[in-house]
C-alpha cells in the first residue's frame, strides 16, 4: 500500500468538489507518484487505485491514461478495471462514505428500515451524496459483523447492532467533527 | 500489574471496544492501579463484545457487554481481582458458549496477543512449521489429505488431493493464494482469524509453500476488512524478523514471501479464478476451467489456493497429525466447521465444533433464539448462495453430503437467522438481485438470468400471471444451475427454489394494493 498522506480514520476526506481545472494536474501528478511507488506495476493497479481515492476521495477520469501509461495498459483496460469493482468511485462523494450493509444477515435484523431512515436522515437517496456535500450513502453487502447487524461502516470504523437512533447519534458526531 | 484483556476485533470494536480500552486506562491511572491491557482477538462470544478479561489467580475472569460508561462501576465493584457485577460472567472458559466448543483451528483466537510471536510460541504456534520443516514436501501432502480436511470456503474439495497436484509439478515459480475474499453474509470466520490469530494463517500458508514448492504468496482480503489488512501486514513484517518468513525460513533452506492484496468489493472475486484474476490487477472476470488453478493459476503458474480457514487448521494438523484431526467429525466430514451464527440471534458468535452438529443445536444451545425473541422461520446457510432451510430440516447434521441430499450446503459454515416475519418472495428476489449487481457478466445465464428472475418474481409478488410466472422461474433457474460458468449464476437458484419449495404460501399471499393499505 502507497505511503499516502493518511485520511483520517474516520473516512473524511478533505476536499470533495476537486474537479476544477487547477486541481487537474495535480491529481495527474498524484496518480503518477502513487504508479511510480508501485514500481508501475500492472499487477497492482488495484493497489494503485485504493491509494488515488484514498487521496482524492474518487478516481478523476483525467488520471486513467497517466495511470495507463505508466503501467503500459491500454486505457480500456483501466477503465475496465475501475468500472468492474464497486469500491472505486469515479465521482466525487461526500465527506463522509456511510456504507450501510443490505445483505442477508442485516435484512433480518431491520436493515431496510435503517435505510429508509438513512435517507430520510440525511435527505439523500442511496447511492447518492448529500446537497451540502457531507454524506454519501452506499448499499454494501456484507461487513463482516452478521453476528451485530444491522452494520454500518463510515472509512475504516465499523459499527454494530445499529438502529435509527445510533445512527444519528452516529452522524451527529461526525457532522460536529466536520464543523469543527 | 494486573492484566485486562480488551479486544481489538473488529466486531468487538463495532461496539465500542476502544472506548471501554480507553476507559480502563484512564480510570487505572486516576485509581493508581497497575493495569495492562491487552489488545486481544475475539473469544467469539459476540453478543458479550466488548469482552473485557481480567487475569487472576483463578484465571481469567469476563465481564460483558462492557460499554464506556460502566467502566467506573467496574472499578468499585473491583473488578480487577473478579469481583461482582452485574456483567461478570465467571471464568471465561467455564461460559457453557465457550466450553461446549471443540476449538482446534480457533484454539489461540481471543485467548494470545495477535501480535505476540512470543505469545504464540507459548501456545504451540509454529510447532506445525517447525515439524514440517523437518518432513518430506510428500509427506507433509500425506499428512493433509489423511486428516480428511477439505476446503472450508464452501466447495469442500479435498485440501490434500488440491496440493499433491501442485507438488508433482516442475515449474521455475509456484505460488499459495489465500482466499480471504469472505463475501458471505453471515460469515466472519477468516475475518477474526486474521485479526485474532494472524499468525496462524502464516503458519498454514508457510507449510503449504514447502508442501508444494511455493516461494511466494499472496492473501487476498475484501477491502471491508481494513483492521484484518493491518494486522496481516504488521504479523507479516513480525514473522519476518523473527525469520518465520522470508528467506531461509530457520535455517531450513526454504523460503516463503507472503502479500496481502485488497480486494474492491466485488463479491465475486471470492470465486477461486476471479480472484486470481484480481491478484493479478485485472477485472475480475471468472476464468474457463480447465486448465485448474493447480495447475495454471497465477500468472500461469501453479497455485494452491486455498480459503482461509482451511490453511488455518493446517499447523495443528500437521502439529498433532492428521489422524488427531480426523477423529473429530462424520462421515467424509472430518475435523471442525467455525460455525456463524448471524442474523436475527440472540446470542450470535463463533462457534468451532465438529462436523455432526445440527443447525437446531447451534441456534438453540449456542443462540438461545432469536434476538426478537419470536419463532424462528428460515435458517439460511452457507451464504447468499445457500439454501433457506425450514424449521423441519434444522434437524439434519451438519456434514458436507447430509446437506446436498437436502438441496442444501454447508459452504462456510454461516447460518443466518430469520424469525416469522421474514417474507420469503422477498428473500427469493434479493437473491436474484444479488446475482445481477455481483455477477461478473461473463455468461449469459448468469448476467441476464438473474435480471430476469428479478422482473419474474416482481410479477409472482404482484399477483400478475401467478402460475405461468411461477413455472417461468423455475424453468429459469434450471437454465441458470445448469449453463452458467461458475457457482455465482449456477448456485443462485439454491436460495430461490429453497425459498420457493419450503415457503410457497409466501408466493401466493394477496397481492400488496400500491395505495390503499385498507385492502389487505
Ligand atoms: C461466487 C463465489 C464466491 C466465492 N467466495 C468465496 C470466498 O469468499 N472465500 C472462499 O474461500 N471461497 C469462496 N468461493 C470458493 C472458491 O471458488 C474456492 O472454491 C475456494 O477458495 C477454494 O479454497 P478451499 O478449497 O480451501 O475452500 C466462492 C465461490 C464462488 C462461486
Ligand atoms: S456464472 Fe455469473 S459470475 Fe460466474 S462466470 Fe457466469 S456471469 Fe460470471
Amino acid at each position: 500500500m502507497a505511503k499516502s498522506p493518511s485520511r483520517p480514520k474516520d473516512g473524511s476526506i478533505k476536499a470533495p468538489a476537486e474537479e476544477s481545472h487547477a486541481a487537474r494536474p495535480v491529481s495527474e501528478a498524484r496518480a503518477l507518484a502513487i504508479c511510480v511507488h508501485h514500481g508501475n506495476r500492472p499487477d497492482e493497479l488495484l493497489e494503485i487505485l485504493h491509494a488515488l481515492q484514498h487521496e482524492l476521495g474518487h478516481i478523476p477520469e483525467t488520471t486513467l491514461p497517466v495511470i495507463a501509461n505508466a503501467l503500459n495498459l491500454s486505457r480500456a483496460e483501466v477503465y475496465g478495471v475501475l468500472t468492474f469493482y464497486h469500491e472505486f468511485h469515479r465521482a466525487p462523494v461526500g465527506r463522509h462514505v456511510i456504507k450501510i450493509c443490505r445483505a442477508e444477515a442485516c435484512q433480518s435484523m431491520g436493515t431496510d428500515a435503517l435505510c429508509n431512515h438513512a435517507e430520510h436522515k440525511l435527505s439523500t437517496k442511496i447511492g447518492e451524496t448529500s446537497s451540502d456535500g457531507k454524506f454519501t450513502i452506499e448499499a454494501v453487502y456484507c461487513l463482516g459483523n452478521c453476528a451485530l447487524s444491522p452494520a454500518v461502516m463510515i472509512g475504516e470504523n465499523l459499527y454494530g447492532k445499529v438502529d435509527a437512533k445510533r445512527f444519528d447519534e452516529i452522524v451527529g458526531s461526525l457532522d460536529k467533527e466536520t464543523v469543527q | 500489574m494486573i492484566t485486562v484483556y480488551v479486544p481489538r476485533d473488529a466486531a468487538a470494536l463495532s461496539v465500542g471496544a476502544d472506548e471501554v480500552a480507553a476507559a480502563i486506562a484512564t480510570e487505572a491511572v486516576k485509581q493508581k492501579k497497575d493495569v495492562k491491557i491487552v489488545r486481544n482477538g475475539s473469544r467469539g462470544m459476540l453478543f458479550l463484545e466488548p469482552l473485557v478479561e481480567v487475569e487472576t489467580p483463578n484465571g481469567r475472569i469476563a465481564y460483558g457487554p462492557v460499554s464506556p460508561s460502566d467502566v467506573a462501576d467496574l472499578f468499585k465493584a473491583n473488578f480487577l481481582e473478579g469481583g461482582a457485577h452485574k456483567h461478570y460472567r465467571g471464568a471465561t472458559k467455564e461460559i457453557p458458549y465457550f466450553k461446549m466448543q471443540e476449538r482446534l483451528t480457533f484454539a489461540r483466537c481471543g485467548i494470545t496477543d495477535p501480535l505476540s510471536i512470543e505469545d504464540y510460541r507459548k501456545h504451540g504456534g509454529f510447532d506445525g512449521l517447525l515439524k514440517a520443516i523437518a518432513m518430506k514436501p510428500i509427506d507433509i501432502v500425506t499428512e493433509v489429505t489423511a486428516s480428511g480436511l477439505r476446503g472450508r470456503g464452501g466447495a469442500g474439495f479435498p485440501t490434500g488431493i488440491k496440493w499433491k497436484t501442485v507438488h508433482d509439478l516442475a515449474a521455475d515459480q509456484k505460488y499459495v493464494a489465500c482466499n480471504a475474499d469472505e463475501g458471505d453474509s453471515g460469515t466472519f470466520a477468516d475475518r477474526m482469524l486474521m485479526e485474532g490469530d494472524p499468525f496462524c494463517l502464516i503458519e498454514g500458508m508457510t507449510i503449504a509453500a514447502i508442501a508444494g514448492g511455493a516461494t511466494k504468496g499472496y492473501i487476498y482480503v475484501r477491502s471491508e476488512y481494513p483492521h484484518a489488512i493491518n494486522a496481516l501486514k504488521e504479523a507479516i513484517e513480525i514473522a519476518k524478523k523473527a525469520n518465520f518468513l522470508g528467506t531461509n525460513i530457520q535455517g531450513s533452506g526454504y523460503s516463503f514471501d507472503l502479500f496481502v492484496r485488497r480486494g474492491a468489493g466485488a463479491y465475486i472475486c471470492g470465486e477461486e479464478t476471479s480472484m486470481l484474476e484480481s491478484i493479478e490487477g485485472k477485472r475480475g472476470l471468472v476464468r474457463y476451467k480447465p486448465p485448474i488453478p493447480a495447475i495454471e493459476g497465477l500468472f500461469g503458474k501453479p497455485t494452491i489456493i486455498n480459503n482461509v480457514m482451511s490453511f488455518a487448521a493446517v499447523p495443528i494438523i500437521i502439529a498433532k497429525g492428521g489422524e488427531f484431526y480426523k477423529n473429530y467429525g462424520v462421515g467424509r466430514s472430518r475435523g471442525t466447521l467455525a460455525f456463524q451464527l448471524a442474523g436475527n440471534i440472540k446470542q450470535g458468535g463463533l462457534v468451532e465444533k465438529a462436523f455432526g452438529v445440527t443447525t437446531r443445536e447451534l441456534i438453540e444451545k449456542w443462540g438461545g433464539g432469536t434476538a426478537s425473541g419470536r419463532p424462528v422461520r428460515a435458517v439460511q446457510v452457507g451464504g447468499p448462495l445457500g439454501a433457506y432451510l425450514t424449521v423441519e430440516k434444522l434437524d439434519v447434521p451438519m456434514d458436507y453430503e447430509e446437506f446436498v441430499k437436502i438441496d442444501a450446503m454447508v459452504g462456510h459454515g454461516g447460518l443466518v437467522v430469520f424469525d416469522d416475519t421474514v417474507d420469503m418472495a422477498k428473500m427469493a428476489r434479493f437473491a436474484m438481485e444479488f446475482c445481477a449487481i455481483e455477477s461478473c457478466g461473463k455468461c449469459t445465464p448468469c448476467r441476464i438470468g438473474s435480471q430476469r428472475g428479478v422482473e419474474v418474481i416482481d410479477k409472482i409478488i404482484a399477483g400478475t400471471d401467478r402460475t405461468k410466472n411461477l413455472e417461468l422461474l423455475e424453468d429459469l433457474c434450471v437454465t441458470m444451475t445448469d449453463g452458467s460458468l461458475c457457482a455465482m449464476g449456477g448456485l443462485t437458484p439454491m436460495p430461490v427454489m429453497s425459498a420457493l419449495k419450503g415457503f410457497p404460501d409466501d408466493f401466493h399471499r394477496a397481492p400488496k394494493q400500491p395505495v390503499a393499505e385498507a385492502a389487505e
